[in-house]
């Protein structure tokens, strides 16, 4: 027997079941086709606005950065005043994402290049599908628009999100995902990103900036 | 890796007398406590979620076979290769094919429990490949040559002084006079030397907190973003994980991650949660070209249908060993294998056998605090006993100990005697304390009065007392 007929026939021999059994293989398609919820936070069961408003305060509790503009035109310009307000260079890197491509950037003094990082850009710059109101947390999602190098390379990562995609909690987040996917399929690499990066490993005291970025920036769109 | 459970109490002797370990074990007892207690405190659902996420995993254990067949059939549909190691040895030969077979000569490493469980990183070392420690602690720990000495915190035990020391030590090209003084600045240097190596790494190797049926992902969760690099920059990405880390849907998943960052540092959410399912698409301008799970069972699936099913629920937060008083005065270390604390005390002796590791179940005082803050409810205390009862059976325990036991066993058959036994004991241990209260020393409680005194009697046993009390009603 392979290892892996083997490791299935202890599982079923310890949990005296059968591997055939109709009723045990139906209880399991109903789950993973039904993808029932179990206890969801209150927290995050907000009204339109107050949702944001808890997107916002839940994120700068863990040192990120939030800024909010009126509609996407305005992000260029959000984007190279925060880099001027922290004396960061004017220069970004992002993909194709058509949110972010079609934007005025000529308008503004950054320098915009494109695809993804090899590790030697100061600035990323990327739009989240959604942002996670009950923890502040933004969902990204790989693939040309939005390269996950971005993510984690540049010093500097500044991340757009439609104020309309702030969902309450996750499971809304991956209902979205299932609808634009299929069920049952996700992009190559799904991001949740909550904060900077960090670490306590050094006597328990917690450092911004570990191995990602040290800055997070978002800017609630709309 | 090398277990020394079998010198458990040795051990633990050396490591109350460590100084340098007891200055850092208080950043424990200071820390997670209160972090976890906050967070917990702060979401008024949390114990319905830590009811939910328990029955999730009792769920998915009982459908264990199921749930493994349907994330396999995804991983494979994503393009993904799916292998499967009965033993240590199965898993640590497998990775080392793949490394070989991508001609890896560097691999980076995202934190990983069953990697140290297998002693990945030696083997790979024996067969000319470089495995790069990427997580801080493990970096750290790595400099030293030493293993990890908590799940979550592996350098928990080393104060900053000693992280300098090492990091003078390996870091050579750096100039000497540079300023090593503050963690801030030993932060800046791991992430200067290691962002190199993550840049050079052929091979990418992580652990999985979750493997999802309902699409074929695996999940890691970090704060440093140590695994992310890890896996997103070399082109083969090696995912090795345990069975019980199958868990259904996204959904199922996401209700997990409430309890296990709350349990664990006291954040509400790590900093990075990433679902990763197969290699890179067409189109993807990032991401590794080939994706691998190897999946470990190594003594696990003779666990479930037993008492020790429950234990498979774990998810390896550490809230266990951050309330244990045992692993407080003593740290990791002496638990002497991959797995400290109440968790490693139950699975330990499962994993690497009574005989060798029949002591740690015993290193508890049985005061409950693991179970009561587990976020799977784990009953730990309760596996414990378990494993005390196996050991006395199997005539493991010392032989002054089932002595003692033995004798104690012989009164307590016989009440009457008993009584009168005790009764005596008393009267005489009371009478020789007068106007003292205590014992600096006692015969045959040597062990005891060497480190405090042992308080004196009043005079009356607990059953005297108690019939007075009834008499009086």
């Amino acid at each position: 027997m392979s290892p892996r007929d083997t490791i299935l026939a202890k599982i079923r021999r310890s949990l005296h079941v059968d591997g055939s059994d109709v009723g045990r293989r139906a209880i399991v398609i109903a789950r993973l086709e039904g993808t029932p919820r179990s206890v969801v936070p209150a927290r995050g069961q907000l009204p339109a606005e107050e949702r944001i408003a808890l997107f916002s305060a839940m994120a700068e509790k863990v040192s990120a950065t939030v800024a909010r503009v009126a509609s996407s035109q305005d992000v260029p310009r959000a984007v190279a005043d925060y880099l001027r307000s922290r004396n960061l260079p004017a220069v970004l890197r992002m993909g194709d994402d058509p949110l972010l491509a079609g934007l005025p950037w000529e308008q503004t003094q950054v320098e915009v290049n494109r695809g993804p990082s090899d590790g030697s850009d100061a600035v990323g710059l990327s739009r989240a599908l959604a942002g996670v109101a009950e923890t502040g947390t933004l969902v990204l999602l790989s693939g040309p628009d939005n390269p996950t190098t971005l993510n984690f390379l540049p010093e500097t990562h500044i991340v757009a999100v439609q104020a309309e995609d702030i969902a309450g909690d996750y499971e809304t987040v991956w209902d979205t995902i299932r609808a634009r996917y299929g069920k049952g399929t996700l992009p190559r690499t799904v991001n949740m990103i909550t904060g900077p990066s960090r670490s306590a490993d050094i006597e328990q005291t917690i450092l911004l900036g570990a191995h990602g970025p040290r800055r997070l920036h978002i800017v609630v769109v709309g | 890796m090398e277990t020394t459970t079998a010198t458990f109490k040795e051990n633990a002797r050396q490591a109350l007398h460590d100084s340098q370990l007891q200055k850092a074990l208080g950043y424990v007892r200071a820390g997670f406590i209160e972090k976890r207690a906050k967070a917990a405190e702060a979401l008024p659902e949390f114990d319905a979620i830590r009811d939910a996420a328990r029955d999730i995993k009792n769920h998915t254990l009982q459908h264990l076979d199921l749930y493994l067949e349907a994330y396999e059939e995804k991983v494979r549909a994503s393009g993904g290769e799916v292998h499967y190691a009965e033993t240590a040895e199965e898993a640590r030969d497998l990775i080392l094919s793949i490394c070989q077979k991508a001609g890896a000569r560097t691999v980076t490493k995202g934190k990983s429990m069953i990697a140290e469980e297998i002693g990945l990183n030696e083997h790979l070392e024996a067969n000319g490949i470089e495995p790069v420690e990427t997580d801080l602690g493990e970096y750290i720990i790595q400099l030293r040559h030493e293993p990890p000495s908590h799940i979550i915190a592996p350098a928990v035990h080393l104060t900053k002084e000693q992280v300098e020391e090492s990091f003078r030590q390996a870091h050579t090209a750096l100039p000497p006079e540079r300023d090593l003084s503050e963690p801030t600045s030993l932060l800046g240097e791991a992430r200067g030397v290691l962002r190199r190596r993550f840049l050079a790494a052929d091979v990418g190797i992580t652990g999985a907190n979750f493997l999802v049926a309902e699409t074929g992902t695996s999940v890691i969760v970090t704060n440093e973003g140590n695994g992310d690099l890890t896996q997103i920059l070399p082109r083969v990405h090696i995912v090795i994980a345990s069975i019980e880390k199958i868990t259904p849907t996204l959904n199922d998943v996401s209700e997990i991650l409430r309890v296990l960052a709350r349990s664990a540092t006291g954040q509400d959410m790590s900093v990075y949660t990433t679902f990763s399912t197969g290699p890179r698409r067409p189109g993807d301008p990032d991401g590794p070209a080939e994706y691998h799970v190897v999946i470990l069972d190594n003594g696990r699936s003779e666990m479930l249908g037993t008492g020790f099913q429950d234990a498979l629920r774990c998810i390896r937060c550490g809230a266990c060993m951050n309330h244990c008083p045992v692993y407080h005065a003593i740290g990791g270390h002496a638990y002497g294998w991959v797995y400290p604390g109440p968790i490693g005390a139950v699975l330990t002796p499962k994993l690497v056998g009574v005989d060798q590791a029949g002591d740690l179940p015993n290193a508890s005082t049985f005061c409950g605090r693991c179970e009561a803050v587990c976020p799977m409810r784990i009953p730990l205390p309760k596996m414990m006993r378990y494993w005390r009862d196996r050991e006395f059976e199997r005539h493991l325990s010392p032989a002054t100990v089932r002595y003692g036991i033995g004798l104690w066993a012989f009164f307590a058959r016989r009440p009457r005697l008993y009584r009168l036994a005790t009764r005596l004991a008393m009267r005489v241990l009371a009478n020789r304390a007068i106007g003292r209260g205590r014992f600096r020393s006692l015969p045959l409680a040597g062990g005891w009065t060497a480190y405090r005194d042992f308080p004196a009697p009043e005079g009356k046993t607990f059953m005297e007392m108690w019939a007075k009390r009834k008499n009086a009603q």
